[in-house]
């Protein structure tokens, strides 16, 4: 397809300017020409071919509304459509926020109330919404980390970090300049106790879990695991990447968590828009929230309003209050849902992938064979002994029947990794549909490999040099 | 509501199909003692009709303003309607990041045409997919420059926005790097010989905004020669993009990064958010910046495609040496973005000097009240501190009036007393500031 650039023409355009109803100054003049640009080399297009160029774009594009989108750890539900309408009410997207607390009530108990209710579904203290992605979250969470023992004048230099842990956990702690450990897995999956009862010590911050782990596995020694970092003064973080999992079932307060980092564009049915914008909430427990992000809101007798009054927070992580118009869509997300939606979408979640794993299991290897919560780790290990197909070609060859491909080559500790969440919105007979092409293509692996590391063979372009694009950067055209 | 297919039929067969008698035992591996009975303080489930009755009522307690006469940080802007279209389309709002490219070739070109127009219009060669707004995209080019160079200290302008202060504070604070602040000088403008004594070779980066907090346009050239006079790199902010339009970016002054809040660009006020963090720099920095790439590159066959680029700087591969955690960013903010500058074209320059000509105007205007000085003499693009009689008395009469007054700078500036940050985009009419005029009269 041609660029924007492409099918510009000097002359055209989309968008006009009104008149100026109020006269017009000599800009020379008033700004100065040294402060004026003399190009201004934007595409200039047509609104009809505009619409054509990005609609084309569309079509090359697939999204969870044209089909199964089992993408491992990124929950990838159905967005409702009513959430989408809720949050493009003018009463939400028109507000300035430096607009007084007197004009955004509704904002404020919104916020305040989406607080209230995460508090609950998770058993935190409180909750800060202003990081605007679950990474964004996991920084702000590690922060308040290292806040809570710069206040008590501890210096704890490390943090500790599973292996099978999202990249995301070492980034956010090195981005908040604590080294990192690695915490070894035992052979079930979880964590290896003795070694964590090795590293642990007073110069260790705390301990990064996702729970469940990014093998879609349950930690079952959670509550020792809670103590030996509590054991030695530490704390214990929660990436709640996976609580798909586990809504109404437990909660993260309950099993000793001190912090954890949600992703609304996750669990929460918020739709991820192609890399975003999520929202990434994070809750504390009650020794955290003197240091959470300000400005928090405070409520009143009958009113709301924010305020920045708390001595001891790490500040601000972002200007304003966060992804305001992504926490409407999870709010209402979870108004029409209830205790009992929520509860049943976790269920149905676990259903499913349990559905997947075992209707799987006779083809794929199953690394670690018990039951999953919300998502599957297999290998493609024996179709690469078999025929040297790889995890990466069973992944683009099930796009030519019309699947999005499940996270691949993670976690790093399973070899040939494919992990499969199909999230709770999605129906037997759509699973069934999927496991028969993911069969169809095991067989083909052993028939007609060649087949396999062709594909895809149905996109608009074929598998693309990545060699290439990384040797020779070209991420800005130029005419 | 209900989004769950399952019926009981499915259900019994499912569970058949695992070996299970009950969901139950699929949570058997959550301890007994943390399992949860109940939900506490949640609402019952409610029906779509219910839904929006809930939201309407919700989104009604919020007072709509006639005319929002701020900015500081998030502006205005008429948005055309291709905008809210485009990124409405359900294959890019239901995506995930452009992992698999065959795909996302919607998204991945899309994002490569939003980088290409975004180094365009900032003067530098090269932009990233978004960051998360503008406050982070300066602090995480400011750890940047610090942790590249192995220097600690960060020189940041009193006029840069407070909130972007903040949060470069909370950045450096977790990095144990220092920040030293310089002062304005009479006219709004940085003080460029108190910046000079600033420097020395613990300085990894000065950081400026233009227009700066208080609509003074910057003169950026004398400030990149001073940060690399002494080995340090200026980062360059801007308040509202539109002024791209028609002002010098700071790329073109030598500026190393120029960052800075992309809302402007099509995406609705949202009460804060979400917005995008524009982030764009020189070419040699290109393998050291944080953030998504979308690169071209060629098929098997030759054919031009898009692909996520460079990706061994990012945490999913590089873990705790990545150039940053970000993993999400406001992709579908910069579409909204791409679609928007493409639409205006040249028009972004219209739409620049119809800014400044309401801005003027309404300067004039609100000049000619009693009491009413102007602060500072720079040139400004469309934002401009008035000091008035009674600051707070202004935004009083103007909030009756259901009015979203003036930034009061006091809140920031304990020495700007009585002083207030107008904002006028295209989106205040003639009769809109006259009235004004005559309420705060």
């Amino acid at each position: 397809m041609e660029l924007i650039f492409e099918i510009s023409k000097p002359g055209r355009s989309t968008a006009d300017v009104s008149a100026s109803d109020v006269p017009i100054v000599n800009i020379d003049d008033v700004i100065g020409r040294q402060y004026l640009r003399n190009d201004l080399d934007l595409p200039e297009v047509a609104e009809i071919d505009l619409v054509r160029h990005y609609t084309n774009l569309s079509r090359r594009n697939f999204g969870v509304d044209l089909g199964f989108y089992p993408l491992g750890s990124c929950t990838m539900k159905y967005n409702p459509k009513i959430n989408e309408n809720v949050a493009a009410l003018p009463g939400f997207t028109g507000l300035h926020p430096n607009a007084s607390d007197e004009f955004a009530q509704g904002n404020l108990q919104l916020l305040y109330e989406m607080q209230k209710y995460l508090c609950g579904i998770f058993g935190m203290a409180e909750f800060t919404l202003q990081p605007a992605a679950g990474a964004h979250g996991e920084l702000a969470g590690v922060m308040m980390i290292k806040k809570y023992f710069e206040s008590k004048g501890q210096i704890r230099p490390t943090i500790l970090i599973p292996d099978t842990a999202h990249g995301t956990n070492p980034a956010s702690g090195a981005l908040c300049g604590f080294d990192t450990i690695t915490l070894r897995s035992n052979p079930e999956g979880g964590v290896d106790i003795e070694h964590l009862n090795s590293l642990m010590t007073e110069d260790v911050a705390g301990l990064m879990l996702t729970n469940p782990n990014t093998l879609g596995l349950f930690e079952r020694n959670i509550e020792q695991v809670a103590q030996i970092v509590h054991s030695k003064g530490g704390l214990l973080y929660g990436d709640g990447a996976n609580a798909n999992a586990f809504l109404g079932k437990t909660r993260p307060g309950d099993l000793d968590f001190d912090v954890i980092q949600l992703n609304l564009h996750k669990t929460f049915a918020t739709p991820h828009g192609g890399g975003g914008p999520g929202s990434g909430p994070v809750g504390v427990s009650e020794a955290l929230v003197n240091y959470l992000p300000v400005p928090r809101i405070v409520k009143n007798e009958s009113t709301y309003s924010w305020s920045a009054n708390f001595p001891d927070t790490i500040g601000r992580v972002r200007a304003f209050y966060g992804n305001f118009n992504v926490i409407v869509k999870a709010y209402t997300y979870i108004c029409s849902l209830g205790a009992e939606g929520l509860t049943r979408a976790t269920e149905m979640a676990v259903l499913n992938a349990n559905y997947i794993k075992e209707k799987l299991k006779p083809y794929y290897d199953l690394p670690y064979d018990r039951v999953c919560m919300h998502e599957s780790v297999f290998s493609g290990n024996r179709q690469v002994a078999q025929s040297g197909v790889h995890t990466s070609d069973i992944a683009k060859r099930l796009i030519d029947f019309g699947y999005h491909p499940p996270t691949i080559y993670f976690p790093l500790i399973v070899p040939e990794a494919f992990m499969i969440e199909p999230t709770e919105t999605e129906s037997k007979e759509t699973l069934d549909a999927f496991c028969d092409a993911m069969i169809a293509i095991a067989q083909e692996a052993k028939e007609n490999p060649q087949r396999v590391k062709d594909a895809p063979l149905s996109t608009p372009v074929s598998r693309l040099d990545e060699v290439l694009a990384a040797r020779k950067p070209d991420v800005c055209w130029k005419r | 509501m209900n989004y769950c297919p399952h019926t009981s039929d499915d259900i019994a067969q499912m569970q058949e199909a695992i070996g299970i008698g009950s969901i139950e035992e699929l949570f058997a591996d959550i301890p007994q003692k943390f399992r949860l009975k109940q939900m506490p303080d949640m609402p019952a489930s409610l029906s779509e009709q219910e839904t929006l009755g809930l939201m309407q009522a919700m989104s009604r307690k919020n007072i709509m303003p006639r005319v929002t006469l701020t900015g500081a940080g998030a502006y205005a802007h008429f948005i055309p309607a291709v905008v809210g279209h485009i990124v409405g389309r359900a294959e890019f709002y239901t995506a995930y990041t452009p992992y698999q490219a065959e795909i996302s070739q919607g998204v991945l070109q899309a994002i490569y045409e939003y980088q290409a127009m975004i180094a365009h219009l900032t003067g530098t060669e090269i932009a990233n997919a978004s960051m998360y707004d503008g406050a982070s995209a300066l602090a995480e080019a400011a750890v940047l420059c610090a942790k590249t160079s192995n220097r600690s200290r960060i020189v940041v302008a009193r006029s840069v926005h407070p909130q972007y202060r903040q949060v470069l504070q909370t950045y450096c604070w977790a990095n144990g790097y220092t920040i030293s602040e310089i002062p304005y000088v009479a006219n709004g403008q940085l003080d460029v010989a108190a910046m000079q004594r600033a420097l020395d070779d613990s300085v990894a980066a000065i950081v400026v905004q233009s227009p700066n907090f208080f609509g003074c346009i910057e003169d950026i050239a004398p400030m990149a020669d001073a940060a690399h006079a002494c080995g340090a790199l200026l980062i360059a902010g801007f308040t509202d993009g539109t002024s791209l339009g028609i002002l010098k970016p700071a790329g073109a002054c030598d500026a190393d990064f120029v960052v800075g809040e992309g809302q402007s660009f099509g995406n609705p006020l949202n009460y804060g958010g979400p917005y995008l963090g524009v982030f764009a720099a020189r070419e040699k920095f290109l393998r050291r910046i944080p953030g998504r790439l979308a690169g071209a590159t060629v098929d098997k066959n030759g054919k031009r495609g898009f692909v996520l680029t460079l990706q061994t700087r990012e945490q999913h591969i590089r873990r705790e040496k990545a150039t940053s955690n970000i993993c999400s960013n406001e992709a579908l903010c910069a579409l909204a973005a791409g679609v928007y500058l493409a639409a205006l074209g040249k028009n972004l320059g219209k739409l620049a000097a119809l800014n400044i000509y309401k801005t003027q105007y309404f300067k004039n205007k609100l000049l000619q009240l009693d009491g009413f000085k102007e602060v500072f003499s720079a040139p400004v693009y469309n934002e401009f501190a008035l000091r008035c009689p009674n600051a707070r008395a202004v935004n009083e009469k103007l909030r009756a009036e259901g009015m979203i007054g003036a930034y009061d700078l006091q809140k920031d500036y304990p020495e700007l007393d009585n002083t207030l940050l107008f904002c006028a985009t295209e989106m205040l009419s003639k009769d809109d500031m006259d009235h004004v005029v005559e309420i705060v009269k």
